[in-house]
């Protein structure tokens, strides 16, 4: 489906947009990663910045959410430098790292809520672990972020018996109850029907008006990626792309990027040999077993 | 599709395969207690103390949910070991000393190795299940993220509660297995419970209580650290999970026998 970038630039100039800070929060440079032998990111650098919202967007196998997950600090990295919040994650004491990730939220693709606790205790959770508030205080600090999200008076009842789309603002409510400098989502439309995804969006930039907090949300949704990025940053196979403004990426000149915004497939071209190998298997030990 | 038949080689690349990931879960099992080591003792220093809420509510979970079960079965066991030691000892003519037979053995080796399996089939299997099921729906993720050390809050109150819960368990057990027996034996041969009850404090000594409660905290630790290896390691979804549950009573109840052995062949050097 082709987009009228008109349209789209139209869309979004209905919000008045605040002006992103100058300082970085997140600085990656070089980042390479593996998964066994397989590269997963190839050198990729790039930054976020004060109040903004980073878009990154990317086919599937694009290296998306691993880049998400180093973001995050959740995986170890071959080679290439990351700053979060002006610490060097290799060069970071313990300590320092826990105060770092205080000042992180992340509201993942599956809500990530503990089955075992009310709706209530997840959000209160970052609050009673890092905290020395009485608990009456916390209890309205956990009402205040539910009404943020549009869930009170949903405190008491078990993750179980909310709805995909309740699941996902609940999560959005754990994550930003610390009152965090970073936000991540991982892919927060996904599964939702048009009009809970649009709602979240604006709960996205809702949150980084009223917070100023930089936001980080990786997504494959189009509409969605244009209504709230400040900027985008397109991966393809582990390498950047293009980042840029949604202006810049929807005037990209790069086949790629019409490609990912065109939905066109990538043609697949493979050597009719290789092929037959790959079916047969048994002539090259080293592949997997059918 | 059908089975590809393996070459030599990738026989021996399989073996090899396996006794690397034994060797890694071996290693894994011993960072997890060192890990959990650490932040019972210095969780307070570091900020995240292990909260006494969830020592107790684990406690609750592996060890009181427990009893009924325990006292059927232990029960049962030392009514089992009555009637087979009165039937044995009566080809010579001696049952009037199965006290002894029953008290060794239930004390000794059935109530801490009955409470063992049970424990981890019904405990060690939902702790890999719970820890699986975080680990998939990203639960564990999010600890980290929100800064919260997963082996503080998850590992450490579940170890604990098994290193009190298995040992106690395993004393209850030991006196609902005698006093059952101690029923079957009254009603048997005719010996009062209060005869019974003074034969078998007579016989044992604190060393076998010693041997008995010794042993089930060996298996506490084996059950908590099976269930959280395999749990950690769950990989795809649901049927991960399941996997998993199922290799960690396996694998629990495999290393319980094992080691009961060894602590008996030690024991009475």
């Amino acid at each position: 489906m082709s987009r009228n970038p008109a349209t789209i630039l139209e869309e979004r100039n209905k919000r008045q947009r605040p002006q992103s800070g100058p300082d970085a929060v997140i600085e990656v440079e070089d980042l390479v990663t593996h998964y066994g032998d397989r590269m997963i990111l190839q050198g990729v650098s790039m930054e976020v910045r004060e109040k903004e919202i980073m878009v990154i967007m990317g086919g599937s196998g694009s290296g998306k959410s691993t880049l998400l997950r180093h973001l995050m600090a959740l995986e170890n990295k071959t080679s290439g430098t990351m700053r979060i919040l002006g610490y060097d994650i290799d060069k970071i004491s313990r300590k320092e790292f826990l105060e770092v990730r205080k000042k992180l939220g992340v509201a993942f693709q599956s809500g990530a809520l503990f089955s075992s606790m009310t709706v209530g205790d997840n959000i209160m959770l970052p609050l009673y672990e890092h905290t020395d508030l009485d608990p009456l205080t916390m209890e309205i600090m956990a009402r205040m972020k539910l009404e943020v999200v549009e869930l009170s008076g949903f405190e008491d009842l078990m993750p179980s018996e909310l709805s995909g789309g309740m699941i996902k603002r609940a999560a959005f409510a754990r994550a930003i109850v610390m009152d965090p400098r970073v936000l991540f989502c991982d892919e927060p439309s996904a599964g939702l029907d048009p009009v809970v995804a649009s709602a979240l969006d604006d709960l996205i930039l809702d949150m980084r008006d009223a917070m100023g907090m930089s936001i980080v949300v990786v997504t494959h949704e189009l509409d969605s990626a244009f209504k709230i990025a400040d900027r985008i940053t397109i991966l393809d196979r582990g390498k950047i792309l293009m980042i840029g403004t949604v202006e810049e990426v929807l005037k990209s000149k790069s086949d790629r990027v019409q490609a990912l915004l065109n939905r066109t497939p990538e043609e697949d071209v493979m050597d009719p040999d290789e092929y037959l190998d790959r079916l047969v298997g048994e002539s090259n030990p080293g592949t997997a077993h059918l | 599709m059908a089975e590809r038949k393996l070459s030599k080689m990738e026989r021996v690349e399989d073996v090899g395969r396996t006794t690397v990931a034994f060797v890694e879960s071996v290693g894994n099992g011993g960072i997890l207690v060192a890990e959990s080591i650490y932040w019972l003792l210095f969780g307070v220093r570091e900020r995240q103390p292990v909260r006494l809420s969830a020592v107790i509510h684990q406690m609750m979970e592996i060890g009181v949910r427990a009893i009924p079960i325990i006292f059927m079965l232990t029960g049962t066991i030392g009514v089992m070991l009555a009637i087979q030691g009165i039937h044995t000892l009566r080809i010579f003519g001696a049952e009037s000393r199965v006290t002894i037979g029953i008290a060794f053995s239930v004390v000794r080796e059935f109530a801490p190795l009955i409470t063992g399996i049970l424990v981890a089939g019904r405990s060690g299997s939902a702790l890999a299940a719970r820890i699986g099921t975080m680990k998939i729906n990203q639960e564990i993720d999010a600890l980290k993220v929100m800064g919260i050390n997963p082996t503080r809050f998850l590992v450490v109150p579940a170890l604990l509660a098994m290193l009190v819960m298995v040992p106690a368990l395993t004393l209850f057990g030991i006196f609902t297995g005698l006093f059952a027996a101690g029923l079957y034996v009254n009603a048997d041969l005719g010996i009062s419970l209060a005869a019974y009850a003074h034969d078998t404090i007579d016989i044992l000594s604190l060393d076998d209580l010693g041997h008995g409660l010794g042993k089930s905290v060996i298996f506490a630790i084996l059950i908590a650290v099976i269930g959280v290896v395999n749990g950690a390691g769950v990989q795809g979804g649901a049927e991960g999970v399941g996997t998993a549950t199922t290799r960690a009573v396996v694998q629990s109840i495999s290393a319980i026998i094992v080691t009961d052995m060894l602590f008996a062949f030690v024991a009475t050097r």
